[in-house]
């Protein structure tokens, strides 16, 4: 498949798989820009109110588990490495390592939900969830709805990328990606490596600044 | 902009994007962009259509000074309604959505968008958006204004509300994507030959556009998520009662808000300078400044959203910043006005209805552009803001300038798109009723706004009321230029004479192709080797240099030196 005449890889508006790929990247290169202004706009407000209310904003702080924290970004970062492991498997045309590394990318990323999801529960049953029933400041409240927006969005968009490797893995299987056409394996890299640094910027700034010295559970 | 390919690119027969293939499965599944920007064309003439009956309810209301045909919670919804239609629903996807989508990959010699899956995706977007934006409102309504100030749309209002938000929320989508596809299919599809200075400035114009298209949206998104999630789970992120700052909201939505004024119009810009060149026969007067003015208007819009604070309580030295920095958004929109007019000035006038147009586009978009320079004198502001004044401003700059602008695209582009003529006469007509009308409507409340006719109530003093008459006379007269419109430009579907490949004899790798264009554009990749606007070259050729001799010969060498 490597040596055909017309690539069956290329799509009809383009010149070649040079072109092809040079847009594919630019395009996801804009989407991660808008990306950031999304997130943007939720860290701008984040900041605006820690100014006003830095003790509410500790106090939060001092709610969270920083060791499911620190655990989770780990496990992120980890993500991280398989998932640069299978662009570069991808780009030497490797199937096999390809589908490895992405699978090992998709459990280390379940593994960060499933940990998300026990902190979300414990939030629930301390009356932490923001909502009607909130115990707690009204301030306190702004800490948590920022809490939950910010790690929910991440969590939606880790959503994504998983539903997006369930999508890519038949194709590796069935050897889509060649060393020649591996632009959708390494600009979906792009966008996982993207989610983890929004993770980057949240855990220090919901988990660690400010908070006390010693971690109360 | 003459290619090498001219004769090969009509050899394709008669299959045009409209023939290629038929039923209702393929344009609802179609990849090709000119189909997409017909499927947007369909439908944001809906929404102009449900937005301008609203106004009409609106201006109806304002016949009398006491409140006699609707309740004034009615006529809150009413007016949120027109805004919410008009601005996220006809304005902002109008020039881009439509005739960008089926001009753009043609101009710059490309058979398709770079991502024609998402092209198709971004209309779906705008569907399922304005979906839930018209069930809010049969369903109940939404009386926030379409800016959707908290803590109107949080604490004080209904669960529509958070569906309309959710509404516009979805139909950002449709702006990114088109944002994200049009920024890549300039930067990696343009032909050979297709330099960043050959391009026509409607494309400098979508350019400018979609990089604020993909820096703001997303911004306004996740602010109207935010409102959204506060409206349906009660979480407190504006909510003052919490703590919350509702200006804090403003700031956000402005961020976009503002420049999203510019997504409306800078597109048009584009268009004007396509029309006038083509009816002046000339190049456009100084390409580089008319050029890299879209892009300073990007940059400068994304500085200036506090001018719609001044009155809000936000700090008076960032207000004194916003307001000089809204003074700097008049340079560049100037150097366009100027260069337009020096294109014009001893250019072959011909007065062809996308002429009317965009000559009533300079005139009327210049006066909403110079009242938006009393309104960023804060010390006037204080006294403008939230009148009418406020109202003929922006309808002057949207209506008069946008509206104008995307009116003239679609007379000039009529033709191409459809491979018919609309009936001339009456297309003249109704530009002139519309210009007429416009001005009728507008004009009197630039003067009730000075004399401190608040805007949004609709009741108002006994002393007003000969102004409001006047423009609810002419607000008919500009439904009556609109309707004229929809009827010629549908009829000339089945009546109008065939166009021909270039009627207006432009220049421009989309009048080198058939009309309408063959489902993949070109059948040879075209080879540019020409300026954008080789106006005065064509006519030589075409005249064989008789009018101006000398002028023209010397052109000519200079072009056949370059070559």
């Amino acid at each position: 498949m490597s040596s055909n005449a017309q690539p069956v890889a290329l799509n009809h508006q383009f010149e070649d798989l040079q072109q092809q790929y040079e847009a594919a990247n630019m395009g996801m290169w804009a989407f991660i820009a808008q990306e950031i202004m999304f997130f943007g706009g939720l860290f701008a407000g984040y900041t605006v109110y820690r100014f006003k209310y830095l003790g509410a904003f500790i106090e939060g702080s001092n709610h969270l588990p920083i060791e499911l924290g620190a655990l989770n970004t780990a496990v992120l970062i980890a993500s991280s490495f398989t998932m640069a492991m299978a662009v570069r498997a991808a780009q030497q045309g490797a199937k096999n390592p390809l589908l490895r590394w992405i699978l090992a990318t998709m459990v280390l990323g379940t593994t960060f939900l499933v940990i998300k999801a026990f902190e979300y529960a414990d939030k629930y049953h301390h009356g932490l969830l923001p909502g009607s029933s909130f115990e707690g400041s009204g301030q306190l409240k702004i800490f948590f709805s920022f809490y939950f927006a910010m790690t929910g969005m991440h969590a939606l968009h880790m959503i994504i990328g998983l539903g997006l490797i369930v999508w890519l893995i038949p194709k590796i299987r069935r050897g889509t990606y060649t060393s020649e056409y591996f632009s959708p394996i390494e600009n979906f890299g792009l966008y996982w490596h993207f989610v983890d640094i929004i993770w980057i910027f949240l855990f220090p700034l919901l988990y660690l600044i400010g908070r006390d010295p010693w971690p109360i559970m | 902009m003459t290619t090498n390919t001219t004769a090969s690119q009509t050899s394709s027969g008669d299959v045009s994007y409209l023939s290629a293939s038929y039923g209702i499965k393929s344009w609802l599944l179609t990849l090709d962009h000119k189909r997409v920007g017909i499927l947007y064309l369909i439908m944001t003439t809906v929404f102009f259509m449900v937005g301008g009956l609203f106004a009409s309810l609106i201006r109806l209301e304002l016949l009398t000074p006491q409140g006699d045909v609707f309740e004034a919670d009615t006529y809150n919804k009413l007016f949120t309604m027109h805004g919410v239609a008009m601005i996220f629903f006809f304005l902002i996807p109008s020039v881009p959505a439509v005739l960008g989508n089926f001009l753009l990959p043609i101009q710059i010699g490309a058979r398709d968008v770079a991502f024609p899956k998402l092209n198709l995706l971004s209309w779906y977007c705008f569907m399922v958006g304005g979906t839930l934006a018209t069930f809010a409102i049969v369903m109940g309504g939404v009386d926030t204004g379409w800016t959707f100030y908290t803590p109107y749309s949080s604490t004080y209002s209904s669960y529509y509300v958070a569906l309309a938000l959710s509404g516009v929320f979805i139909n950002g989508f449709s702006s990114i994507l088109t944002g994200v596809n049009f920024l890549t299919t300039i930067h990696r599809m343009r032909a050979p030959g297709m330099t960043w200075f050959r391009l026509p400035l409607f494309i400098w114009a979508q350019y400018a556009t979609s990089v604020i298209m993909i820096l703001g949206t997303p911004v306004v998104a996740i602010t109207l998520l935010l409102v959204a999630l506060e409206n349906l789970f009660r979480i407190g992120i504006f909510d003052p009662a919490l703590g919350g700052d509702p200006i804090l909201f403003q700031h956000m939505f402005w961020f976009y808000s503002h420049p999203a004024v510019y997504i409306m119009i800078v597109p048009g810009f584009g268009v004007i300078s396509e029309v006038i060149a083509c009816f002046a026969r000339k190049r456009i007067f100084g390409y580089t400044f008319v050029a890299f003015s879209s892009l300073a208007i990007a940059l400068l819009g994304f500085l200036v959203w506090g001018h719609h604070m001044f009155t809000t309580g936000q700090s008076m030295y960032a207000g004194m910043v916003f307001s000089f920095i809204s003074f700097l958004v008049g340079v560049p929109t100037a150097v366009k006005i100027f260069n337009w007019t020096a294109t014009l000035y001893r250019g072959s006038i011909s007065l062809e209805t996308p002429m009317y147009y965009a000559l009533g586009f300079i005139g009327l978009f210049m006066l909403g552009g110079l009242t938006g320079l009393f309104l960023s004198t804060i010390a006037v502001d204080i006294h403008l803001h939230d009148t009418y004044f406020v109202v003929a401003h922006f309808h002057f700059v949207m209506v008069g300038g946008m509206v104008m602008a995307y009116l003239a695209g679609i007379h000039f582009w009529w033709p191409k798109m459809t491979g018919r003529m609309y009936h001339e006469g009456w297309s003249k007509a109704s530009a002139l009723l519309i210009f007429f009308g416009f001005n009728l409507t507008f004009f009197p409340q630039f003067v009730l706004g000075y004399l401190g006719m608040p805007r949004r109530y609709h009741v108002y003093p006994e002393e007003f009321q000969i102004l409001n008459v006047m423009s609810t006379a002419g607000a008919s007269i500009l439904a009556v230029g609109y309707l004229i419109l929809f009827a010629y430009l549908f009829l000339s579907l089945f009546v109008g004479r065939k166009a021909g490949p270039n009627p207006w004899r432009a220049v421009g790798l989309e009048w080198e192709i058939p009309s309408p264009p063959g489902p993949h554009n070109f059948d040879v990749t075209p080879i540019v080797t020409k300026e954008a606007y080789a106006y005065e070259e064509a006519d030589v050729t075409r005249f064989g240099g008789n009018a101006n001799d000398a002028e023209g010969e010397q052109i000519h060498q200079e072009e056949g030196a370059e070559a």
